[in-house]
């Protein structure tokens, strides 16, 4: 009985199909260039990683250059394995840096920003704090290589309030890099990255504060015992996301902030990719580590998502 | 009735007050200074120290010598354009993807929605869309500007929310009238839609004033710099030999130098700022859109 039904189903598909193509002709019509250009500039890009197993040279083109297999991997992982450990280990620490410090910023943000009852006062604390957003990249970076010069407005304040004897160069020791990187990040983001939290305690139910109130709860309960759990999938979606863009992140602003004395801690796998396969011309060897890190970026993906859809009901997809 | 406030939850709030009112300060003063900076004398800011509360003896020296650049206005003119048609391009094929999949009835609507979000998870990363780029024969022309980008994911999910919402009888009676999908694209949805789309025309077109990575990657010509490729120069590369050449004296030189970088600066970055206070409402629309999830 199922099975004749599952029979029957088949062709009525292809003419459902065929019917839906001829009804909605327009509409498909209107979708061909938005489908061409994923096709062209996301497959495309897709297919060819291929070149990651072949010795590409421009003259053969991406079909006639020999395959090698693993060989740039291998290349990669075995001979510059100085430079694997050294930004894998960079990606990964300004990664998770950025979530231990920069992913919580926004939150603590809006929930203090929750607190301030004076709707002028707030709202002045909002414009001021989205401004930086719009700086481009290009002037974040030229003003923390100001400020943060040797004899810069930090090390002057630092000096006048007798913390710093000698002043330090923020840009040439690796070991701030980091800081500078995360630090000036949550500057920039800080108030921008609040906005979706504000929408969320917003969307909470009044009511279930009067029931708190009713309680006995204070503020300070209040926060903790409705406004946090009333944002929490909202954090949890927010994270999911972040964890998803782990491998990518920051490209740009580290390509202007680092420098050959910094590439120690500052060096990551994308400004890797860029100074050997666009730089030095070494296509096939930037492309599989691009493909390598694009590999552990879509892993982080699914993974978080699972581990999401475990510990509450929220995921991406 | 009004009820009282604990000593506890007095010194939070105040706490509080202050707390956030410093915090935005020190988001507020690093442009503050740059532009006190900017227009102060020269010699003077070399030899001061610490924070700036008004420019040194006014001075419109660093912008003199920095709008006297070619490579500025070059810069400006092409950002113009990068701006403005990119963003008409973003625009047609975000508003068209974000209707047509917005319309509940195709049968292909599934499987072309994971077509194009499987892109948000996976691609193929610097290397390969270069060589496209290349062999499209879009190197050093404009359209490596603007057609690689040319529709973002994020973007295209939210606008085919906001279409979700436009009620459905709207296009039913449309529909009744004779009217085709274009027309009720063109004379319906978009007019209703236009909230949304002007966020889309503000994050499209911001992230154009921005951009400056494709121009490096894709650029040869300097005639074609965006100003963020140009800005690079003046303030990361500290490249102004050709603004100062007229100053002999060589810490004179250093010091206007550091000036034109923050004129620079303040050219840049003062006309977006000025704007966005009376935009900032679309925008923080445009991200609660975005953060919510079907």
């Amino acid at each position: 009985m199922e099975k004749a039904a599952v029979k029957s189903y088949q062709p009525n598909r292809w003419q459902e199909l065929k019917k839906d193509l001829m009804r909605n002709k327009s509409l498909y019509i209107m979708l061909i260039p938005v489908v061409a250009y994923y096709f062209i500039f996301h497959y495309i890009p897709m297919y060819g990683l291929q070149i990651a197993f072949k010795d590409f040279t421009p003259a053969k083109g991406i079909w006639g250059s020999p395959w090698v297999g693993l060989e740039k991997f291998k290349e990669f992982f075995v001979y510059d394995s100085f430079y694997v450990w050294r930004i894998i280990r960079n990606t990964i620490l300004i990664n998770v840096y950025d979530l231990i410090f920069g992913f919580p910023a926004p939150i603590i943000f809006a929930l203090l920003l929750n607190e301030i009852k004076n709707s002028i006062y707030k709202r002045t604390l909002q414009t001021v704090s989205y401004m930086p957003h719009f700086i481009s990249t290009v002037v974040i970076v030229g003003m923390i290589m100001d400020f943060f010069s040797r004899d810069g407005l930090i090390n002057q304040i630092l000096k006048s309030l007798g913390i710093l004897s000698e002043p330090i160069s923020f840009m040439t020791e690796p070991g701030w890099f980091r800081p500078l990187y995360v630090g000036s990040g949550i500057w920039q983001n800080l108030g921008w990255g609040s906005i979706v939290y504000l929408a969320a305690i917003s969307n909470i139910d009044p009511q279930l504060y009067e029931a708190a109130l009713i309680d006995g709860a204070g503020r300070f309960r209040q926060a903790l015992y409705v406004t946090i759990p009333g944002i929490l999938p909202t954090i949890v979606i927010m994270f999911l996301l972040r964890v998803g863009h782990m491998m990518n992140v920051g490209f740009e602003k580290v390509f202007l902030m680092y420098n050959p004395l910094t590439y120690e801690t500052a060096d990551v796998i994308s400004t890797y990719v860029y100074r050997k396969g666009l730089l030095e011309m070494d296509y096939s060897y930037g492309a599989a580590v691009g493909l390598f890190n694009s590999v552990i970026n879509f892993l982080l993906v699914i993974f978080s998502n699972k581990i999401a859809k475990k510990l509450t009901e929220t995921s991406l997809w | 009735m009004k009820i009282r406030k604990s000593p506890g939850e007095i010194i939070f709030d105040t706490f509080n007050y202050i707390f956030l009112g410093l915090l935005c300060f020190t988001m507020l003063y690093p442009m503050l200074y740059v532009i006190f900076a900017s227009f102060s004398n020269p010699i003077k800011l070399m030899a001061y120290r610490g924070p700036l509360w008004r420019p040194l003896e006014f001075s419109t020296e660093a912008y003199k010598l920095l709008l006297s650049y070619p490579m500025i206005w070059i810069g400006y003119k092409n950002t113009l354009i990068y701006v403005v048609v990119g963003t008409a391009i973003n625009i047609l094929l975000t508003t068209i993807g974000g209707y047509v999949l917005s319309r509940k009835n195709l049968k292909l609507k599934n499987p072309i929605m994971f077509f194009i979000a499987f892109t948000m998870y996976f691609s193929g990363g610097m290397i390969p869309t270069y060589l496209l780029v290349q062999s499209l024969g879009m190197i050093d022309t404009i359209w490596a500007m603007m057609i690689p980008g040319a529709i973002s994911t994020t973007n295209l999910i939210i606008m085919r929310t906001g279409f979700h919402a436009v009620p459905d009888s709207l296009e039913e009676s449309a529909r009744i009238d004779g009217a085709g999908d274009w027309t009720i694209l063109f004379r319906i949805m978009i007019p209703l839609a236009m909230p949304m789309i002007a966020v889309m025309i503000l994050f499209y077109a911001v992230g154009h004033w921005n951009a400056f990575f494709s121009a490096i990657i894709y650029l040869r010509s300097r005639e074609l710099y965006p100003l963020q490729l140009v800005l690079r120069e003046i303030l990361i590369m500290s490249s102004t030999e050709n603004m100062t050449t007229g100053i002999s004296d060589a810490s004179d030189r250093f010091a206007v130098t550091e000036l034109i970088k923050y004129a620079a600066i303040v050219v840049s970055t003062v006309p977006i700022l000025c704007i966005y206070p009376f935009l900032q409402k679309y925008f923080v629309k445009g991200v609660m859109i975005g953060a919510i999830k079907e």
